[in-house]
């Protein structure tokens, strides 16, 4: 049905704050110059920049209703596999905007800012107990920042003996950013395929082990959703080749408090504070992600780095051993992340966090078991905190494992993981995590059942079409791609991609 | 028939004295999708054998097209920067990528014919 | 425990239909020997106001730039943030989604995106822009890798004006990809000795404008040299604000801009996080790291928004991406479009001069301190004070007066004795009058 206003309901329409621009017009009330000469040696701008001018109301009104036509944790489920969508509670908004943390400037004396580097501390504590490893590097913005710290404090470590090693080793199944990384690191990467059962495979591993080699980098929970069970072996092989062991901690919600990765012969593993410590998504970000590591690595981890002295907390921003390998980013680290996830730590503690993962776990294997007669699992046994199906109930129905997920958003969830990991054909990889109630996931699997009835009953026309009742149909990302249009420009009619 | 020789990595070649024309073939854009950017090599570049010639990417995938042949690159399909969609109109014809001075002309021995290609392909399935 | 939903009934039900006698069960994969029977030693779990309290006191022993007179800068500035920034960004429709993966329910993220993008080739004078980066710092590095590969060249000369940390960061980059980097000094009296640096195998410059001393940068002349030799000018602003008052870098004719975004819509909060904008040119598009939102139309041709360009990124190309960087700082971009469109033309260039005006009001007053000088002659919100003692010692002894003045430059370079008696002083519209006067009787106390 179309409406005079193109608004539909409580979907509006909403056009671009460019196209709402009254010149003059402005949403701040500011103090007027006293018009005194300019002291920028005669660099001042001399054109205008193009900025709409609107009023307060206006501005609030077009974000807010932006925001009604985005899915999001708080109103729906949102399974998405790798990704760890749990409850974002409001208590860490409120601490991360407490004066002292929001207010103070990241140069300021060290004795001025003691309870600041008392947070970091105290979370960089809470996180080496929990992964059994003796130090932690605070600084990475995200987790492939983490990554890349983790791969460079091994690269420093390995230069510091002398061993100029030029390969790194990466799991098929791992994610785009663990090779990604080593190619920053100016490592050759190896893939190492994965076996019958979606681990890795030790004997290609075995093969693959030389003394070439500065790292594997796995993942544990794997990306399949499934724990490395031959994980203290593959470390003494690594070990072995004199090689190091990188964990992507991106799973760690399925084990936090049940196991110390530090226990199972890990050396380094960023861990996501916005997956496992429910730091917000944000639309993509920021994230943060401080690397652990083993004893034979933290004196080459990267500055800045806080320390307890006698006098109080210090900020080490300068390494008088030359050891660590230098600084990834202005300042000291993702501080309001840090605010907001110690508030989630301190309040599900010891005995919650460990809660988490038996929950995230539980759940997981519920879907999987509610879905197994009609999705195939791609893997036997348990999983861990997520559960991977393949297409092969979807053969021959003519409808895509995309088709389904978009399917899914008609029935009001946002669709799983699609179509990775890369090993498993048309993956469909589902992550409930521990805040969704039962009812909740009766709800999506009595759907995800009567979905795949409807598509091997022959729907596909339907499923193609998919979704019919978002806000949006299906998007054109091939004439996105082919014509890219990234900016607004004041020639561009409102259908100007039409 | 044609005299069209393909390899396992979906290139095609067809050679015409001791230049040869290099395209990806049918499968090739069939797998790939909606081809939304294509980047092909500078002209006067020599390149060996299997070597990466130029990339191609659609909404899903970006992959390397390798050189099927050594030799030097004497011409490429400008057009296609401008107009990726010809690689999935036309693979064969105006979809084409580039075109190489031969220098190793028993290269052309370890490449498929079309018939040989079309097992290949049946073998993939 | 507030955020666990599943009942004890619930669990038993579960287990029952999964099929396991207990929770155990599910663990079998992992080996005994990792198996931990306890709980880890850490305390047990607390309810909100217990928590809020234990970090209410931490934030309490923090000095802040909202109980003292406060004059830092250096690449993280105090503005005013408008009421509506915070109230529409916790929103949960933007704080609780994912990254816009699937369009049909993300138009809200996407669409604003795109404003985003809009609005920072705007500032900048450059023709696109990418979805935002880590920060400034990373942003930086990440310019010189894509300048290595527009030009296949692999030597980076960095501005001895440059942040401090973002030159390290740069160079902690370049350690491992092989590259080299030529790094200036920085110096008090403006030497650069920039155009002497590019050869023939210069990938880029980078300059940073205004730069560490505060100093708005001429990029012209540097722009013109980097071209006649087949490199590219990267151009940084740490102080997005400045962009209000001073000429565009690609106005100037910079290839790459990076600039921290944290002035607008984003709290100082102790470094981080922070938002990284970065422009460029469109013939270098496919050069690009991070993610991009491009206008589209749906199956019934309205428009909309999807993520574009993607097969740059690493979950597509993976060793051979632009970049490893996954995420980009979504929720601080938000804050800075909103606050940006509450300024709008008229606010933004406004809060630039109110700016510039209170940062000349305070090195007028700070001038007459006994044994201080104004290093600068230009400016745009910050200036450098040459003190007659180690700036690093009079910043303390502020401190202890309860007054935060400034960052001392060797904080950055302790081992550089060029820097030692010099003070970084940000000013900005929310310095009062009183603030300026407690700092140059400060100074003439701590001095004395």
């Amino acid at each position: 049905m179309t409406t005079t206003s193109g608004n539909r309901g409580l979907v509006m329409d909403e056009p671009l704050l460019f196209e709402q621009d009254a010149p003059g017009r402005c949403g701040v009330d500011l103090e007027t110059p006293e018009g005194r000469p300019l002291k920028l040696g005669g660099l001042e701008r001399k054109g205008a920049i193009g900025l709409p001018g609107l009023a307060e109301p206006q501005v609030v009104r077009h974000f807010t209703r932006l925001s009604q036509k985005n899915y999001a944790i708080d109103a729906g489920f949102y399974p998405l596999g790798s990704c760890t969508m749990k409850h974002n509670p409001r208590l860490n908004e409120k601490a991360v905007r407490m004066p002292g943390f929001a207010l103070a400037h990241p140069l300021q004396p060290e004795s001025t800012v003691q309870g600041a580097l008392e947070l970091i501390a105290t979370l960089a504590h809470w996180l080496t107990t929990l992964t059994g490893m003796p130090g932690v590097a605070m600084s990475p913005a995200a987790g492939a920042h983490g990554e890349l710290a983790g791969l460079m404090t091994i690269r420093a470590a390995l230069t510091a003996r002398g061993d100029a090693r030029k390969k790194v080793l990466v799991p098929e199944s791992a994610h785009g950013t663990n090779p990604a990384t080593a190619t920053l690191c100016d490592y050759a990467v190896e893939s190492i395929p994965a076996n019958e059962r979606g681990r890795i495979d030790i004997e290609a591993l075995k093969e693959a082990l030389d003394q070439d080699v500065a790292a594997l980098m796995l993942t544990n929970p794997n990306t399949c959703g499934l724990f490395e069970d031959e994980i203290v072996e593959v470390a003494r092989l690594v070990h072995d080749a004199g090689a190091f062991f990188y964990g992507d901690g991106a799973n760690f919600n399925a084990i936090v408090g049940r196991v110390r990765p530090g226990d199972l012969g890990i050396d380094a593993m960023h861990i996501n504070l916005h997956k496992t410590f429910s730091t917000p998504h944000g639309g993509g970000g920021p994230g943060s992600g401080p690397v652990v590591l083993a004893e034979s690595l933290v004196p080459f981890a990267p500055l800045p780095y806080v320390v307890a002295g006698e006098g109080g907390f210090r900020m080490v921003e300068h390494d008088p051993s030359g050891r660590s390998f230098g600084r990834l980013r202005a300042f000291h680290g993702q501080m309001g992340m840090f605010v907001r996830a110690l508030a989630y730590m301190m309040s599900h503690g010891a005995d919650g966090l460990r809660q988490v993962a038996e929950d995230a776990v539980l759940n997981a294997n519920y879907v999987l078991a509610r879905l197994k007669g009609a999705y195939h699992p791609s893997f036997d046994g348990p999983c861990m905190h997520e559960c991977l199906f393949d297409d092969r109930t979807l053969k021959d129905t003519g409808v895509s494992t995309l088709d389904l997920a978009k399917a899914l958003i008609d029935e009001g969830f946002h669709p799983m993981t699609m179509y990775f990991p890369l090993v498993v054909h048309g993956a469909m990889l589902i992550e409930p995590t521990e805040t969704e109630s039962k009812a909740t996931l009766d709800q999506f699997c009595d759907t995800m059942l009567a979905l795949m009835e409807k598509a091997q009953a022959g729907n596909a026309e339907w499923f193609h079409e998919s979704p019919h009742l978002a806000p949006w149909r299906r998007l054109d990302e091939t004439a996105a791609a082919r014509n890219p249009v990234l900016t607004w420009s004041p020639e561009q009619g409102k259908n100007a991609a039409a | 028939m044609s005299d069209r020789l393909y390899t396992k990595d979906h290139e095609w070649v067809e050679v015409d004295g001791d230049i040869a024309t290099i395209g990806i073939s049918e499968h090739a854009q069939e797998q790939l999708g909606d081809v939304v950017f294509v980047e092909l090599p500078e002209v006067g570049r020599s390149v060996a054998q299997n070597e990466d010639a130029a990339v191609i990417e659609s909404v899903k995938a970006a992959s390397e097209v390798y050189a099927p042949l050594t030799g030097e690159i004497v011409e490429v399909n400008e057009m296609l920067a401008e107009d990726p969609a010809q690689v999935n109109a036309d693979p064969y014809g105006v979809g084409w990528f580039m075109r190489i001075r031969i220098d190793e002309p028993s290269e052309l021995d370890e490449l498929m014919d079309e018939e040989a290609y079309k097992d290949f392909l049946a073998d993939l399935e | 425990m507030r955020y666990l939903p599943q009942t004890d009934d619930d669990r038993t039900a579960m287990l029952a239909a999964i099929g396991a006698a207990g929770i155990d069960d599910l663990y079998v994969d992992v080996p005994r020997s990792a198996w931990r029977d306890g709980l880890v030693d850490l305390p047990l779990h607390q309810g909100e106001m217990q928590v809020e309290r234990a970090l209410a006191a931490m934030a309490a022993k923090n000095l802040h730039g909202g109980n003292a007179p406060f004059f830092l800068g250096c690449g993280s500035y105090r503005h005013h943030i408008p009421a509506s920034v915070d109230a529409l960004i916790q929103r949960g429709e933007f704080l609780t989604s994912y990254t816009p993966y699937q369009p049909e329910v993300s138009q809200g993220t996407l669409q604003m995106l795109f404003e985003f993008q809009t609005m920072i080739a705007m500032l900048t004078g450059m023709e696109v822009a990418n979805a935002s980066m880590y920060d400034g710092a990373s942003g930086t590095a990440e310019a010189v890798l894509m300048a290595n590969r527009v030009t296949r060249r692999h030597r980076a000369v960095l501005s001895g004006g440059l942040h401090p940390h973002y030159r390290e960061t740069v160079e902690t980059y370049a350690r491992y990809g092989e590259f080299e980097i030529v790094s200036r000094t920085p110096s008090p009296d403006g030497r650069d000795d920039l155009i002497e640096a590019i050869d023939g195998t210069t990938s880029c410059v980078v300059v940073q404008t205004p730069d560490l001393f505060g100093r708005p940068r001429d990029l012209t002349k540097i722009a013109e040299a980097c071209h006649a030799a087949g490199a590219l000018l990267v151009a940084v602003v740490t102080e997005v604000v400045s962009l209000g008052l001073l000429m565009p870098p690609g106005a100037m004719g910079a290839d790459i801009v990076v600039c921290e975004g944290q002035s607008l819509g984003n709290p100082m909060g102790f470094g981080g996080p922070y938002v990284g904008l970065f422009a460029t040119k469109s013939k270098y598009l496919r050069q690009m790291p991070g993610r991009l939102a491009g206008q589209t139309v749906d199956a019934e041709g309205r428009r909309g928004w999807v993520l574009t360009l993607s097969t740059r990124e690493q979950h597509i190309r993976r060793e051979k991406a632009t970049s490893n960087i996954c995420t980009n700082s979504g929720l601080c971009a938000l804050a800075f479009t909103i606050h940006l469109a509450l300024l709008g033309e008229e606010g933004f260039t406004t809060l630039a001069r109110l700016n510039h005006e209170a940062a000349q009001r305070a090195a007028e007053r700070l001038e007459q301190v006994k044994g201080v000088s104004v290093l600068n002659e230009t400016y745009f919100n910050e200036f450098t004070l040459r003190l007659p003692r180690p700036a690093i010692g009079v910043v303390e002894d502020l401190a202890g007066r309860g007054i935060l003045g400034g960052v001392p430059l060797a904080r950055f370079h302790p081992d550089d004795p060029g820097l030692s008696d010099l003070m970084a002083v940000a000013v900005t519209e929310m310095t009062t009058a009183e603030e300026i006067a407690a700092l140059a009787d400060g100074l003439a106390e701590v001095l004395a």
